[in-house]
């Protein structure tokens, strides 16, 4: 990837961000797009941990459920501002990262997916059951972050729908630059190098284990900055967001739109944000529908959507 | 030493079903290299089309048998429509597919049937059972001695019929067996079946003691997958063992620490043994080709 199409991804992510709302047929809309760019901003870390390293995580809605706890439980209990709250959550989610990646990352396939989905259920067990602090399945209420008040002192009034739309897509486009970079940098491409083949990774002197285990720190932050987001903006937060399914969710919104490019996964976790929204009208075959697309796209375009496209637009085969 | 002879029991009991999911994991596993996600859902298929057959009418052994069939039925078209076209795939795209098959029996579930739980009555009533002070359900019997006919029978299967040894052959190298005329598609399809069928014989099985809905699945395949990993994935007798390990490790943790953290437990002791033995407990050592 040239320094050119790193600058042109970042404009497309940007401008998408900007233009959109003169779209929006009402507030509701808002909503939707924030939470798309959130889900994007999950899914990027896992394109550096699965499209970039190589390596799978079924349990990276654990480290959602850190951030998104965080700013919850420390505004409460250590009276941290929320945002400073978020910032606590990525590092201790890197640094629970960096605990058990060692061990973990030594794992292969199937054995490493068992292992970050034991982790993630583990995750989402403390939070059900310490209910004296977390409020169990009911979940908790999450402080305003307050930023709102303060532009609104300054005589520029948003909606709550406006304002994390703003802010969820300004952090989604500095996490699309810090991952475009790092693609570039001798570190991504160490990455790549291994998801190539590990052991031709070794032989040219690439310390495989501190490569694997930098994509995991990388991508568990980003889960966890995603998952403070959420709670931010829901101001309510249930063991849910650290969830088997929700883990799943991140895994399949990065494979059904290209788990090897960045734009193409933010296709996927637009796609799977949006569909639940639209279905709606016929909830009854919600399941059914997602299911089949899990399926399909995993048979007819193994790549992922947007490379898939991308491929026939410029006339070459799969 | 009433209450640990009562967790022991209960352990065998819950036990015996991972187990047997787990040797579901472990045939298809063993076939094709996949690990099929789904498996939790032919459990949950298992108990409500009995449950829904008996209650329209159908007498309780041949509404079994018929959700028997009918869940290998299912296997079968999973393999053909969802397995068969990834061939070749890389690992993550097979969890994908089978992860979005299960997402997709589960909500045909919940359109054909309904999202209440069911249950049927128990083969053999309801009178517990005294052994050394604890008790037991008659059904758990049924459970138990089922994973034992079960695990019998498969070692049967594969030792002593020479079907069974074509299964084995494919699974050992696919183009020697192949090369000697073994039907590979044929065997993929067999151990579909098989596997379905023995995961909703568990599902039959276990539905009166502890009720089904469409959403058990998820937990279910979990486990039985913790489980095979847990024994050595691949390996029929790690899926037994593994599979009451897990039973009893839940049951013992239930009773004396703590029932919220009972799958916690089991889970750290899962990655723990990932840690010190990253094969399971019977895992076969093997080197990686380059």
């Amino acid at each position: 990837m040239s320094a050119h199409s790193k600058w042109i991804q970042i404009a497309i992510v940007a401008a998408l961000v900007a233009i959109l709302p003169f779209f929006f047929p009402s507030g509701y809309y808002y909503r939707v797009g924030a939470l798309i760019f959130v889900n994007a901003l999950s899914v990027i870390g896992l394109v550096i941990l699965i499209g970039y390293a190589g390596q799978i995580s079924l349990g990276h809605a654990g480290f959602a459920g850190i951030g998104a706890y965080s700013c919850a439980l420390a505004p409460e209990y250590l009276g941290l501002h929320p945002a400073l709250a978020a910032l606590l959550g990525a590092v201790i989610s890197g640094g629970v990262a960096a605990l058990i990646g060692r061990p973990i990352l030594k794992l292969k396939g199937y054995y490493l997916a068992v292992a970050t989905l034991g982790f993630g259920i583990l995750v989402s067990l403390v939070l059900t059951n310490e209910r004296q602090l977390t409020g169990g399945p009911d979940g908790m209420a999450v402080p305003e972050l307050g930023l709102r008040d303060l532009l609104r002192d300054m005589g520029w009034r948003v909606s709550g729908g406006e304002f994390w739309y703003g802010v969820s897509g300004i952090v989604l486009v500095i996490g699309v630059w810090i991952a475009l970079n790092l693609a570039m940098s001798p570190t991504g491409r160490a990455m790549r190098a291994l998801h190539g083949s590990e052991v031709a990774a070794r032989t040219v002197g690439i310390d495989v284990a501190r490569v694997k285990l930098q994509a995991f720190i990388i991508s568990a932050v980003y889960a966890s900055v995603a998952g403070s987001l959420l709670a931010l903006q829901n101001r309510f937060i249930t063991p849910d967001v650290a969830g088997f399914m929700h883990s799943i969710e991140m895994v399949s919104m990065a494979v059904l739109g290209g788990v090897g490019s960045i734009l193409g996964a933010m296709l996927g976790a637009a796609i799977l944000t949006l569909l639940p929204q639209v279905l709606t009208v016929f909830a009854e075959y919600e399941q059914l529908v997602l299911g089949a697309i899990m399926i399909s796209v995993m048979i007819f375009l193994p790549r992922g959507l947007l490379p898939s496209i991308a491929n026939k637009l410029k006339g070459r085969d799969e | 030493m009433d209450a640990l002879m009562q967790f022991i029991l209960s352990g065998f009991t819950v036990g015996a079903v991972y187990a047997l999911v787990a040797l579901g994991f472990t045939i298809i596993y063993n076939a094709s290299d996949v690990v099929n996600f789904a498996q939790g859902e032919f459990v949950m298929l298992g108990g409500m089309i009995t449950a829904f057959t008996y209650a329209a009418g159908l007498p309780l052994p041949l509404a079994g048998l018929l959700a028997i069939v009918i869940t290998a039925a299912v296997g079968v078209a999973l393999n053909k429509l969802a397995i068969e076209p990834a061939r070749g795939a890389p690992v993550v795209s097979l969890v994908i597919i089978t992860i979005g098959a299960s997402i997709f029996i589960r909500g045909v579930a919940q359109l054909v049937f309904d999202k209440q739980l069911h249950r049927f009555p128990a083969f053999s009533g309801d009178d517990p059972i005294h052994i050394l002070g604890a008790t037991i359900l008659p059904q758990s019997l049924w459970v138990i001695g089922g994973a034992v006919f079960v695990f019998v029978g498969l070692w049967a299967f594969f030792t002593k019929t020479l079907t069974g040894k074509a299964v084995l052959a494919a699974a050992n190298n696919r183009l020697a067996a192949q090369l000697v005329g073994i039907n590979t598609n044929w065997v993929m399809t067999l151990s579909f079946s098989l596997s379905a069928a023995i995961a909703a014989l568990a599902g039959v099985l276990i539905t009166p003691i502890t009720l089904v809905s469409y959403d058990v699945g998820v937990a279910l395949a979990l486990k039985g997958f913790a489980a095979a990993m847990l024994g050595g994935m691949g390996n029929p007798k790690g899926a037994l063992v593994g599979g009451i390990a897990l039973g009893l490790m839940e049951a013992l943790t239930a009773g004396y620490i703590s029932s919220q953290y009972k799958e916690a437990v089991a889970f750290v002791v899962i990655l723990a043994v990932l840690f010190v033995m990253p094969q399971g407990l019977f895992g076969a050592k093997s080197t990686e080709r380059v």
